[in-house]
């Protein structure tokens, strides 16, 4: 049976479609605008004439991006980073956080408390950063020249996400690990066979969110990388924002290109979130369910 | 039947007589090899102990020595030029930076940066906050599974763009016009000063340039970043509501607004107070990369924040033990205001956040 709305009900609604659409239209919009701005003839980016489509269309500033082989490095860079940096993390966090989900397990609240403390308090920058050099001195000393594997290693562990897997863990029944055992499965089996499978979508959700936060990374891998071939992704965007921001490079710009020098910044926007954007609708539910599961729990 | 007294007492053999009082023998002994019994447990489960151990070895080193090493930084380690730095060095940075006792200039800066973290986080809980909630009542009143999705995957989209890119838009959006190549100003204010809101000298100029819009573009590119993402929690406690409870309020013949009222508010209430809640536990703690990235010295009146004032100082600059005690100072306030506001909740809604 169907209802006819009242009409305080009915303003309601469109004015719910109203607001939502302009906000996701202005959500999108920027995206938009930079693809458009990228491909866009240079008499048009600098007068700035392009509200929605690409004007006096030329590719030139993605060709010119593409044939830089400093940016190849940095996209290696990124793929370095976010795949063995993710992969630690995880092996880490699913490791810790299921010998914290054991309640035989002593001084578990010590422990849990040493991780949950580090969300509380934080020595702050510079301690990090002398903390930081020290540990690239020792990494050099035992002849681990390549500050990737620094970034890889010391940074980017968040209890909040080992927090997250240990709730997930301790949600699995016990009688099935029970059984586990007493069909001779070891530590490890259980783990590998019980565990994991059963917990699968929170860890798709820690793995992602391990794995963004890796692809976006930016401030300590500008600090501590200092060779330009190991730079990621963004550390790459930021430094040639700041170049082509000074108006004495771009003078005689007109001379040479066809396209404005914003465009160049607007092609590597976009050829740093194509990948995000091609699997984000594959993963954007896993994304949903981290908030629900990290918002309020227990 | 009596009790023999043997059954009760503990022969000792190295001394060849019985035990008094046995139960307290016990617990003594249990008590002398309490870490021979630790020690006999962790290695009857040593599997478990040695997943532990990688991951709180990461946490020891590359959180808690940084720890440690802000308790050395209060020493006499920096290299001071003068008697009268070296002064107050120390334990008295705190001095220097309350109350501008040796580097006013300094202190000076770090009590705008307290006051800016502060502001910058109570405006983003004023006019941030609300709006998730809002965004999460609209998703509400679309029935359409499909266009909901929509709509859902368009307003988490930002979320997903790193602080490098988000700003980078930004800047590029706002950015100010150049006589030398002839350069117009940025999309969004050339639209700003169309709508007569910026003279445009101000859109020339940069709206970045200008300190007085540096607030603004920081809660409003926030908004745009994480709203969306945020609804989600407040549309998952929405559409928990049951829908007879709608039906019997429309039965009562109540109207859009107080259905709201009576219906929605109750119900996502406690998701409110808790999101609420954490917000002000984290009101000293600002996003310090994206004031890092969009902030330039024209702006320091309105944006330097704690961390960047560190960063500036500390990291770049030479100041380490000053700009150490500065950040302690932000920090532990800031740990109080998170204790404070998890007590709160647990007292609030049985739910802890951590």
């Amino acid at each position: 049976m169907r209802r006819k709305l009242e009409i305080s009900e009915l303003i309601f609604k469109i004015i719910s479609y109203l607001l939502l659409t302009v906000f996701a239209v202005g959500c999108l919009y920027p995206f938009i605008y930079t693809i458009s701005s990228a491909i866009s003839g240079y008499v048009e980016v600098r007068d700035s004439t392009i509200v929605l489509f690409p004007k006096n269309v030329q590719f030139d500033a993605f060709a010119d991006v593409f044939n830089n082989n400093v940016f190849w490095n940095a996209y290696t860079n990124t793929l370095f980073l976010t795949f063995y940096g993710t992969l630690w993390e995880m092996m880490l966090s699913i490791f810790g956080a299921y010998a914290l989900s054991k309640k035989r397990l002593l001084f578990r609240k010590g422990f849990n408390f040493f991780l949950v403390f580090t969300m509380w308090f934080s020595a702050g920058l510079v301690p990090q950063y002398l903390n930081y050099l020290a540990t690239k001195r020792v990494f050099q000393g035992v002849g681990i020249m390549d500050d990737k594997w620094l970034v890889v290693i010391a940074m980017g562990m968040q209890a909040m996400n080992i927090i997250l897997l240990r709730n997930a863990f301790e949600g699995v029944p016990s009688e099935i690990e029970e059984a586990a055992i007493v069909d001779g499965a070891t530590e490890w089996q259980v783990l590998w066979r019980v565990y994991l499978p059963m917990s699968k979508s929170i860890i798709a959700t820690v793995a992602l969110f391990f794995g963004i936060s890796r692809w976006n990374g930016y401030f300590w891998a500008r600090q501590m990388i200092s060779s330009v071939n190991e730079q990621p992704l963004q550390v790459y965007l930021r430094l040639r924002l700041e170049e082509y921001s000074d108006p004495e490079i771009t003078t005689n710009w007109q001379l040479s290109h066809n396209y404005a020098p914003d465009s160049l910044i607007y092609a590597l926007i976009v050829c740093s979130i194509i990948p995000l954007l091609v699997i984000y609708p594959f993963i954007q539910k896993y994304f949903a369910k981290g908030v629900n599961v990290g918002g309020v729990k227990e | 039947m009596a009790v023999e007294a043997t059954d009760y007492l503990i022969f000792d053999e190295e001394s060849g007589t019985y035990i008094e009082n046995p139960e307290q023998a016990v617990r003594d002994d249990v008590e002398k090899h309490y870490w021979l019994n630790v020690l006999r447990t962790v290695l009857k489960d040593w599997r478990l102990y040695v997943m532990l151990v990688p991951m709180l070895i990461v946490f020891l080193f590359w959180r808690y020595f940084p720890m440690y090493e802000l308790l050395g930084s209060f020493k006499l380690t920096e290299e001071a030029k003068t008697v009268a730095e070296q002064y107050y060095s120390g334990f008295s940075y705190f001095r220097t930076l309350i109350t501008g006792l040796g580097n006013t200039e300094l202190s000076m800066q770090f009590w705008r940066a307290f006051r800016n973290t502060f502001l910058l986080s109570f405006y983003g809980l004023v006019f941030g906050f609300p709006v998730p909630i809002i965004i999460a009542l609209f998703f509400n009143e679309i029935r359409s599974n499909i266009a909901r999705s929509i709509y859902q995957v368009l307003t988490y989209l930002p979320k997903f763009m790193s602080t490098v890119v988000m700003t980078s838009l930004v800047i590029m959006l706002v950015k100010q016009g150049s006589d030398t190549s002839g350069m117009q100003p940025g999309v969004i204010s050339q639209l700003l000063h169309n709508m007569g809101l910026i003279s445009s000298e101000t859109a020339y100029s940069g709206l970045l340039n200008n300190p007085s819009f540096f607030r603004a573009i920081y809660q409003i590119s926030g908004i745009w970043e994480g709203a969306g993402y945020d609804s989600i929690v407040f549309f998952a406690a929405i559409i928990a509501i049951s829908p007879t409870s709608y039906e019997a309020a429309q039965i009562d013949g109540a109207g859009k607004m107080s259905q709201m009222r009576y219906v929605v508010l109750p119900f996502i209430l406690s998701t409110i107070v808790i999101m609420l809640i954490t917000r002000i536990g984290s009101l000293l703690n600002v996003g310090y990369e994206k004031v890092l990235l969009l902030y330039n010295p024209n702006t320091y009146v309105t944006a330097d924040v704690v961390s960047t004032f560190a960063q500036r100082n500390g990291i770049a600059g030479s100041l380490k033990g000053l700009v150490s005690a500065a950040e302690m100072m932000n920090n532990v306030i800031g740990m109080l205001l998170v204790i404070g506001a998890n007590t709160i909740a647990k007292k609030a809604s049985d739910t802890s956040l951590y």
